[in-house]
């Protein structure tokens, strides 16, 4: 059955509020209207307003109590409606979430996962299309997922949810209304996992979330070219899964890192010298990048200049050959 | 406006139990239903407070402690509010409240190992109901209201007091914080305490409002305020609010006047910034000393008494110096050790790294 990523989240929600009376969905938006994007759409209406309910509009409001919420024994899956809306949580995020488990030397537990839809692509005003996943990545003690097909947004939530360390779960919200045909519940390899989600010998070509279908998109009109890409889903980026993706350049001695974030200091910077330590021998050339620019996010018109496509990941790969 | 909405201001005077003599003020309102046991216990608390705070500036003058954030005059405040609390409810501190973790029961050792850098905590916030202390201003009331909101969906009668300064009342947290305890009706007390500063800078520049308890009525949440140099008004002032959260009237804030004697911690110079002549002031109505006249006017304490209590604070000072004293570093394995719930093997090779370090340095030594 044909289902969409926003239907699996949502599916995903339904599920595990089922099985576990702990779990407890809130944020702004998500009870009564069922989420901007729908991704709670029916929950306040099964579970009730205890378990599903609306926020004031305060993003470090929602972060902060949901530590304390986990303190008092819940499994909050709180909601910022927008990645640029997270960042009045940051302190709470970066301070908090990130360190209780820490601080208390394993004592407190804090079973936090802070859905966050991010990335660009949908034609949105300002600060409705950022990544800012390296933020969360350079913050110890966080995980990151995000998935990218409906299966993963199914089985990586749940494995989110019930995971016992706090998890930002980014969802690449240009792709919610994208379907496979997946059949719920469905069960997905561990999060921590980065998989090949098309193989091929002539280069690696590395994303995640939102950009995993434009380096499909990249390998299928690579073929023209006699070039076959292997595409590999890094699924969490922290902890990242640099052994599946070392594997692979061993192979084919090519890499390149897309993602829709400007590149300084970005995931690709992580994943590129990775790889120089890893593959060092191996590599036929430097690992490139194919990246969002060092510019804060566009006006909507002009996104599609901005934006990292298929186009630009195929140049990268042939500046690979000029080595 | 109407009636209701009048009773969420606070009244023009700080409920004040006892005058600067120790001499009891004869309010209807606020009767005094404490046991002799329990008014002697107050005294002890603070007495023994006092002692282990005088402790922890020595030893960070002798370099033992990175830093220390002193409560001194601040006991009342502290002794008084959480003692209002009963054993099950929970408590959420800043920094600054050794006072409160005494009433708690909290190892003061294990508060000095986060002063001196041996641990970032270092004791159980779940089996004493004590949050581990806060830096960073004002973010313990968002977790705090969290925890209250989730012992409310629990049916839990347990009630939470969350302990800020008048500085934080200036911070976005505090605003959301109370913004959410009001709108989900949670059982918590938000003791600020007002002691003047912060740091530097004096309550006049944190808020134009008349005072920190006529912010309630912006978030729906009665104000209330009492002399925080007065064990007895901060208690009962405390109860009241705790005993409403706990009938599930919802949340209180509470605005204790007080003073900061000491400077804002070890590192700072309040001769900066405020005169010998306030201080001196401050000093004249020092709560232990009002609560003592109180209890030998009552005849519950005597001078033998009083160097009972003074001994045993001294002891407890004198064992928080052992103990803190050149302790040992902690174990640098830990540093990987609960880094996340769940096993990574991301750091494992930080974590080797780390041994090859050790282990190198140990062979040449």
């Amino acid at each position: 059955m044909a289902v969409s990523i926003a239907q699996a989240l949502n599916q995903a929600l339904l599920d595990v509020m089922e099985d576990d009376p702990r779990v407890l969905v809130f944020g702004e938006d998500v009870g009564r209207l069922g989420g901007v994007f729908r991704i709670t759409d029916g929950l306040q209406q099964k579970f009730g307003t205890d378990r599903c309910f609306d926020t004031p509009l305060a993003e470090s409001g929602i972060v902060g109590t949901a530590i304390g919420l986990a303190m008092a024994g819940w499994r909050p899956v709180p909601e910022i409606q927008f990645d640029g809306f997270a960042f009045p949580a940051f302190e709470q995020i970066v301070s908090h979430l990130a360190k209780f488990t820490n601080r208390s030397r394993g004592t407190v537990r804090v079973p936090v996962t802070l859905r966050i839809p991010y990335g660009g692509g949908i034609g949105a005003i300002e600060h409705h299309s950022e990544s800012p996943e390296a933020y969360w990545v350079h913050t110890p003690g966080l995980r990151v997922m995000t998935p990218s097909t409906p299966a993963d947004a199914y089985g990586m939530l749940r494995e989110a949810i019930v995971s016992d360390d706090p998890v930002i779960f980014l969802e690449p919200k240009r792709r919610y209304w994208s379907k496979s045909d997946v059949v719920l519940p469905a069960s997905t390899p561990p999060a921590s996992r980065a998989l090949v989600r098309r193989e091929g010998r002539t280069a690696t070509v590395i994303a995640y979330g939102p950009t995993v279908r434009i380096a499909l998109d990249a390998a299928d009109a690579a073929a023209a070219r006699g070039w076959s890409l292997e595409v590999i889903d890094l699924r969490s980026l922290a902890p990242l899964d640099l052994d599946t993706v070392a594997a692979s350049v061993e192979r084919t001695g090519r890499a390149i890192v897309v993602h829709e974030a400007p590149r300084t200091l970005g995931i690709g910077a992580e994943v590129a010298a990775r790889l120089q330590e890893a593959t060092f021998y191996s590599l036929e050339a430097p690992v490139q990048r194919v990246t969002g620019f060092d510019t804060p996010y566009p006006p909507a018109r002009l996104e599609g200049f901005w934006l990292p496509d298929a186009e630009r990941v195929l140049d990268a790969v042939a500046h690979t050959f000029t080595y | 406006m109407s009636v209701d909405h009048q009773q969420l201001l606070p009244p023009e005077d700080p409920v004040q139990l006892l005058r600067e003599d120790g001499t009891p003020v004869d309010d209807p309102a606020w009767p005094i239903d404490l046991t002799d046991d329990e008014l002697q216990q107050l005294h002890r608390w603070m007495v023994i407070t006092r002692a282990v705070d005088r402790e922890a500036i020595n030893l960070q003058r002798q370099g033992q402690l990175a830093v220390y954030a002193s409560c001194l005059g601040q006991e009342a405040a502290q002794v008084g509010s959480a003692a209002a609390m009963a054993a099950t409810d929970w408590v959420f501190p800043s920094y600054r409240e050794l006072g409160a973790a005494t009433v708690r029961g909290i190892d003061p050792i294990s508060l000095m190992h986060m002063y001196r850098g041996t641990w970032l905590a270092d004791h159980d916030p779940l089996a004493t109901r004590f949050g581990m202390l806060t830096i960073p201003i004002a973010t313990q009331t968002l977790h705090a209201t969290g925890f209250a909101m989730g012992t409310k969906l629990d049916g839990e009668s347990t009630v939470t007091i969350v302990y800020l300064g008048d500085g934080a009342t200036s911070e976005g947290d505090t605003h959301e914080a109370l913004t959410f305890a009001g709108v989900f009706g949670a059982p918590i007390v938000f003791f600020v305490q007002n002691n003047q500063y912060a740091i530097s800078v004096p309550v006049s520049r944190q808020t134009a409002a008349p005072t920190i308890a006529h912010k309630g009525i912006g978030y729906g949440i009665p104000g209330r305020r009492c002399d925080g140099n007065d064990v007895l008004a901060s208690f009962a002032v405390t109860l009241d609010a705790v005993e409403r959260a706990r009938r599930g009237d919802g949340p209180t804030l509470i605005e204790a006047v007080t003073y900061r004697r000491e400077a804002h911690t070890t590192s700072d110079d309040a001769g900066r910034y405020r005169s010998d002549d306030e201080l001196a002031d401050a000093e004249r109505r020092d709560p232990i000393e009002r609560f003592s006249r109180y209890l030998r006017d009552r005849g519950l304490l005597d001078d033998a008494r009083d160097a009972a209590v003074a001994t045993e604070a001294a002891d407890a000072a004198a064992e928080v110096r052992s103990a803190i004293y050149d302790a040992p570093h902690g174990d640098p394995e830990e540093l990987f050790a609960h880094v996340y719930a769940q096993e990574v093997h991301a750091l494992d090779e930080d974590r080797a790294r780390l041994r090859q370090r050790i282990a190198a340095t140990q062979e040449r030594s």
